[in-house]
């Protein structure tokens, strides 16, 4: 990675030259290794940092020292087709992309606090996915893995059972779980079936002591009966090492289903407090994400987490004159400019 | 919803509404505001109202409504050919029975009969000098502490008990001993408790409890003159001594390592506050209500208390709602006996309490080895026998073998009559998975270890007390909900509760 390349310039030992320069053919030989010049911009890499450059001179980011939101995206495929997926997933076949995220996981800065992997829905890969946290493990000891998957795979107790003998001591898996009975959820998920192998899912993982988080996104079709929810959970998920609630986000699927799914956060506050507390006051561990706290009753602020993904997280204007600013989990800046809360306003004095 | 992107609407994953339900198993009980309770076979239960009740029982419920979802969510009715809420029942009763696993926990050692009290409500103590007839053997110790080490449980608590048992403190030093030798090889979770009227206790006794880390678990009845009403000794200063005693074990080994409980008696019935007020007042901050050990009186009259079920009940109503409004006003205190009931009705938890389990923790969670080496299901048992009956004598620990003592009829028999699912009279009751069953009560004071529940103290008792837990749950009252979640959700259950 370099502003300024010469002809003296030595690459040995260098596996590939990214350059903001326009670099006359043959400056580098390519037999030497691979150039991707013209490049417009190389502020947001730093030391350490991982990319994949492709022949076509595509330059994908895999691992930003700096953040601490670095996620393995494991495949574009899944089996679920969510209303709200923010990553839609395409039907291709990259099942040679193992190798990628193997010999990525070599290249990862050991001192890595956490990683995620997800996709699409990481455990398509089969054995892959085994594979991989078994590298992680190896490779990355003291990295906290967090798995994101719908969990329907984990139908099979051999493959639950197969990810707990890899035996990596800081792994969890996070699984959405959007009702309290199975044709809401396999609605919202798009796929007949699903919720029963979920909860399967999360049994198989809880028997075989690999920790889960359920997540529920909190939209139109799920905050009605979010206590009720929260219930389900407590009475047939209470090993669940943490549930958290997340707000929608306005992107991929979200967009074309926004009608369908938009609901003012500051409608469903007393709905989202009933259910946070429900669980914590059962003692179960509950994070809320991707809330401003303007539409949350001040009870539950304290679950309220600082959440989104460094370079997703936007204000408003009208933010800067906020007392609770510091504290507030702000927008994603995909949804600051589809559609937020009407009930966005600044606290003068901080509540208590 | 856009169709073009390949979205579905929610008709093609809901059912067609021809398609009848199913009902799994539940069980209900009539309120008498017209609500009817529906309870699953874990616990998990609501109140419907009496036309959605009739609607869903009838396989009538509007398949879009509220209550058919709350009722498909706590698995009392499916909808599809899955198999998966059942799975997730299974499940759920497993965790529910877990108290099970591990086999028998709690080790019951009666170190001597002798005592220096002459509490009427004791079947058991002797007041008498006659050490060799009456204090438990070196042996007859080391062979028991080897069965209880057969048990397959990971925790194993040794409970000592008398008569007095600081009366013969040496063997329980010496059994502590041999039981913490033993355990060098077993690497068991072993935990000791005395239960003991404190006033043999010397600094030496003390120190050797803080040593080992030794609970005591001592009586106290109420204020002053219940107490000493209650418990006789010679001096009549029962009172004093255990008050004393009750501050050095505490300045020795802990606040929270004394425990104290205490029996209701006629007297008692009188005293519910004053009760709970003295509780407070040296700083406990929870007490069991029990009532009077039935076993030699039983055996007389057949009948299980000196005062009948419905005093008890109303002296328990009383009692507690004086905890609870002491909680209003800031003093954190809680009743134990409700504390189990409300674990089962509002946690998924296991609870096992050995005298309300189903099965009875008789044998498989508790055992007793009286001084004599005799092994009984349970400390009931051997009070019968105190009585001349030796129905619920498992063997002897020099006599027979760990298969034959745990393995043997008399054991087989008491868990057959004491699973609740089954038992007739209890089958059909909604509160089967808070209840349990008791059949040395029912032995004691029926005459048959099944009984007849309509005329049953024990059912009466508890039957009335889940009724109105239920009933203060369901009033509205935001603080006793709250309180009430509080005790369900609590770490911390006193020693004779396993898990
Ligand atoms: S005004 Fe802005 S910063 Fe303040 S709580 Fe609302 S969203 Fe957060
Ligand atoms: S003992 Fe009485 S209250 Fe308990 S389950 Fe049996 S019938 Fe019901």
């Amino acid at each position: 990675m370099t502003e300024k390349l010469s002809a003296e310039t030595s690459l040995r030992g260098y596996a590939g030259v990214l350059t903001t320069q326009k670099l006359p053919y043959g400056l580098v030989p390519a037999e030497l290794c691979p150039v991707i010049h013209c490049v417009k911009s190389l502020n947001h890499l730093a030391d350490r940092d991982v990319v994949a450059l492709n022949p076509n001179g595509y330059v994908r980011t895999l691992f930003r020292v700096a953040s601490e939101h670095n996620v393995l995206f494991a495949t574009d495929r899944c089996n679920s087709f969510c209303l709200m997926c923010s990553q839609p997933p395409r039907d291709v076949d990259d099942s040679d992309r193992l190798s990628e995220h193997l010999r990525l996981i070599e290249l990862i800065d050991p001192r890595t606090r956490e990683m995620g992997i997800t996709g699409g829905e990481p455990t398509l890969l089969k054995d892959g996915l085994i594979h991989i946290v078994r590298k992680c493990k190896e490779f990355l000891p003291q990295t906290a893995i967090h798995i994101l998957s719908n969990g329907r795979l984990f139908y099979y107790g051999s493959y639950a059972h197969n990810l707990a003998e890899v035996g990596h001591t800081d792994l969890m898996v996070g699984i959405p779980l959007y009702a309290d009975t199975d044709h809401e959820h396999d609605y919202i998920v798009q796929s007949r079936g699903a919720f029963d192998e979920t909860m399967v899912g999360f049994q198989n993982l809880g028997r075989h002591g690999v920790a889960v988080e359920v997540r529920v996104v909190t939209h139109r079709l799920t905050v009605h009966r979010l206590e009720n929810l929260a219930e389900f959970i407590y009475r047939n998920l209470p090993f669940a090492a943490h549930v958290a609630f997340m707000g929608l986000e306005t992107v991929g699927f979200a967009v074309p289903n926004i009608e369908t799914l938009w609901v003012d956060p500051w409608d469903y506050r007393h709905e989202l407090e009933q259910a946070t507390r429900y669980l914590a006051d059962r003692g179960m561990h509950v994070s809320i994400y991707n809330h401003q706290l303007c539409t949350l009753p001040v009870s539950i602020w304290t679950y309220s987490r600082m959440s989104i993904s460094d370079w997703k997280n936007e204000y408003l204007p009208i933010c800067s004159a906020c007392t609770a600013r510091e504290r507030c989990g702000g927008f994603f800046s995909s949804s600051i400019r589809a559609r937020h809360s009407e009930h966005i306003g600044p606290f003068e004095v901080l509540p208590a | 919803m856009p169709a073009d992107l390949g979205f579905h609407p929610k008709e093609h994953y809901g059912l067609v509404s021809a398609h009848p339900y199913r009902l799994l198993p539940f069980r209900f009980m009539r309120w008498q505001t017209g609500e009817v309770l529906v309870v699953n076979d874990v616990g998990e239960h609501l109140f419907l109202d009496a036309s959605s009740f009739d609607a869903f029982v009838r396989h009538r419920l509007d398949s879009g409504s509220d209550t058919y979802l709350d009722c498909k969510a706590k698995h009392l009715l499916a909808d599809s050919d899955s198999t998966v809420p059942i799975d997730l029942l299974a499940t759920k009763y497993r965790t529910k029975k877990s108290f099970l696993e591990g086999f028998t926990k709690l080790h019951l050692f009666v170190v001597t009969l002798r005592c220096d009290h002459s509490c009427h409500y004791c079947q058991v103590s002797r007041v008498t000098e006659d050490r060799e007839r009456f204090d438990m053997s070196r042996e007859t110790a080391e062979r028991a502490v080897n069965l209880m080490f057969r048990s397959p449980a990971r925790d194993l608590k040794v409970e000592f008990q008398g008569g007095e048992p600081l009366l013969n403190f040496q063997l329980i030093r010496y059994l502590v001993n041999y039981a913490n030798e033993c355990n060098t090889q077993e690497g068991r979770r072993l935990e000791f408790v005395i239960a003991t009227n404190l006033s043999p206790l010397t600094d030496e006794m003390l120190v050797f409890m803080r040593e080992h880390s030794i609970f005591i678990s001592t009586s106290l009845d109420g204020p002053e003159a219940v107490h000493n009403a209650n418990r006789p000794r010679r001096g009549n200063d029962s009172y004093e001594i255990t008050l004393r005693n009750i501050g050095r074990a505490r300045e020795a080994l802990g606040h929270d390592r004394v425990s104290a409980i205490m029996t209701t008696t006629e007297r008692s019935l009188l005293h519910p506050r004053e009760i709970i007020d003295e509780y407070v007042r040296q700083d406990f901050d929870s007490i069991f209500l029990r009532p009077i050990s039935p076993y030699g009186f039983a055996i007389r009259t057949r009948k299980a208390w000196e005062y009948g079920a419905q005093e008890f009940i109303e002296f328990y109503k009383a009692a507690l709602d004086h905890v609870i409004n002491l909680n209003r006003n800031g003093v954190a205190f809680m009743e134990v006996y409700a504390q189990i009931l409300l674990r089962r009705m509002l946690t998924p938890f296991p609870t096992g309490y050995m005298d309300l389990q189903s099965p009875a923790g008789a044998g498989v969670g508790v055992v007793a080895y009286n001084y004599d080496g005799d092994v009984y299901a349970s400390d009931e048992a051997r009070m019968l026998a105190e009585m001349g009956d030796f129905s619920f004598r498992l063997g002897n620990v020099h006599e027979q073998t760990y298969e034959e003592i745990f393995g043997g009829s008399v054991l087989q028999a008491l868990q057959e009559a004491s699973c609740v699912e089954a038992l007739p009279g209890c089958s059909e009751c909604a509160f089967v998975p808070y209840c349990g069953a008791d059949p040395i009560f029912h032995w004691a004071t029926q005459g048959d270890p099944v009984g007849n529940r309509p005329t049953s103290a024990f059912c009466t008792k508890n039957m009335a007390l889940l009724k109105h837990l239920f009933g203060l749950l369901h009033s509205g009252d935001a603080f006793i909900e709250k309180l009430f979640l509080q005790w369900a959700t609590s770490q911390d259950l006193p020693h004779r509760l396993a898990s």
